[in-house]
């Protein structure tokens, strides 16, 4: 689903805790004593329009030649957009099961940062937590981020995750349907619906001359290889542009002692 | 489109499953401190990054193993714009899908 709210989401990550009631861009917007249904208001509305983009989903994954099972297996099982339409996209290109899997589990490692902020926030009981975990996502971690108190934030948690659950599921069905029953996807232009959702992702994520210079090496390292590697590595290759960046970046600050990548080193 | 092994995707499916589901369950589960180094969280905030530009291109330029400028250049690049003016997300994919039907109904 919609990555696009990443961003909010991995600053406010970031932020103070207290950062959100302080008042500061959007996240204090609410202000206190939010009303329960200007929280539910929000998370519809971030759910609706997130769901839908599974129909693009859906499209994209029966194109690549996945069943109408399998293509709806993913969005019930595995619930996280960004690494759905990498799966599908590493077994179209002829990747193998294990380098196709690696890949969209490095993209879903950040909903492990997200679940450690949730677990500070929503403060759930321990039982809940194994049910809680599979809406862990960018989109509810953005809602839930946004609320002034724990009470709102538990309310903004579960509408934006039920409400996405829900319409993940059901536009992917209906988009796999409509491709099976258009037949060739790509003479309708439906294979660019993949990449275009990546560059949309990936677009507000660009902020900064690391990002900008860790998105440029990645995509040589992705080209490059791609004739020269089985399918599926290239892309885990150019994933270490991510690292490389890091270090060298470090290296370079290495002479102020405020930066932690030189104690780490 | 293309015939895929159906054991292959299931193996693939199930390892996605698993692994997504678990990092997921461990944010909510492991002590903070584990995930709050500061050179960790940068790590995966940028590892995204990577990904995502690597996986745009070689679906945007890749055709088996090999590389080539299709009808999906010309889709991805109105996809560039529309993000460039804002467009919303939905938005953005339509125009992708849209001008490589397009282009390749010109016979591009």
């Amino acid at each position: 689903m919609a990555e696009k709210t990443a961003h909010p989401a991995t600053r406010d990550i970031r932020e103070d805790p207290s950062a959100g009631t302080a008042g500061s861009g959007p996240a204090g917007a609410g202000a206190a004593s939010k009303p329960e249904a200007a929280v539910v208001r929000d998370a519809l509305g971030v759910g609706v329009a997130v769901g839908l983009s599974g129909f693009a989903f859906g499209v994209t994954s029966a194109g690549a030649g996945l069943t109408l099972l399998q293509t709806c297996a993913l969005s019930l099982l595995v619930f996280t957009g960004a690494s759905q339409f990498a799966l599908v996209g590493a077994l179209a290109g002829g990747g193998n099961p294990f380098t196709a899997a690696a890949g969209a589990f490095f993209l879903g490692t950040r909903n492990a940062f997200y679940g450690l902020r949730l677990s500070q926030l929503l403060a759930l009981p321990r039982p809940v937590k194994p049910f809680a975990a599979q809406w862990v996502i960018d989109e509810t971690t953005a809602v839930a981020l946004a609320q002034p108190d724990r009470r709102s934030a538990r309310l903004g948690f579960t509408v934006t995750g039920l409400t996405l659950y829900v319409l993940w599921n059901l536009t992917t069905l209906l988009g796999a349907l409509g491709a099976e029953a258009i037949g060739d996807t790509a003479a309708w232009g439906l294979d660019a619906a993949g990449p275009a959702v990546f560059l949309a992702l990936l677009a507000p994520m660009l902020r900064t001359a690391t990002e900008r210079a860790t998105a440029g090496i990645a995509v040589v390292l992705g080209l490059g290889l791609l004739p020269v590697l089985p399918a599926g590595v290239p892309v885990l290759v150019a994933a270490l542009a991510a690292p490389a960046v890091l270090w060298a970046r470090g290296r370079r600050a290495g002479k102020r002692p405020e930066q932690e990548e030189e104690t780490a080193r | 489109m293309n015939a895929l092994n159906t054991t292959q995707v299931w193996i693939a499916i199930g390892l996605t499953v698993a692994g997504c589901y678990l990092v997921k369950l461990a944010g909510l589960l492991v002590p903070a401190q584990t995930l709050e180094r500061p050179l960790v969280q940068r790590l995966a905030a940028l590892l995204p990054v990577a990904l995502l530009a690597a996986l745009t291109a070689q679906q945007t330029f890749a055709t088996g193993t090999s590389l080539t400028v299709d009808a999906r250049a010309a889709g991805v690049a109105a996809a560039a714009l529309a993000l460039v003016l804002r467009a919303p997300f939905l938005v953005v994919v339509g125009a992708a899908v849209a001008v490589t039907a397009g282009v390749r109904a010109l016979g591009g």
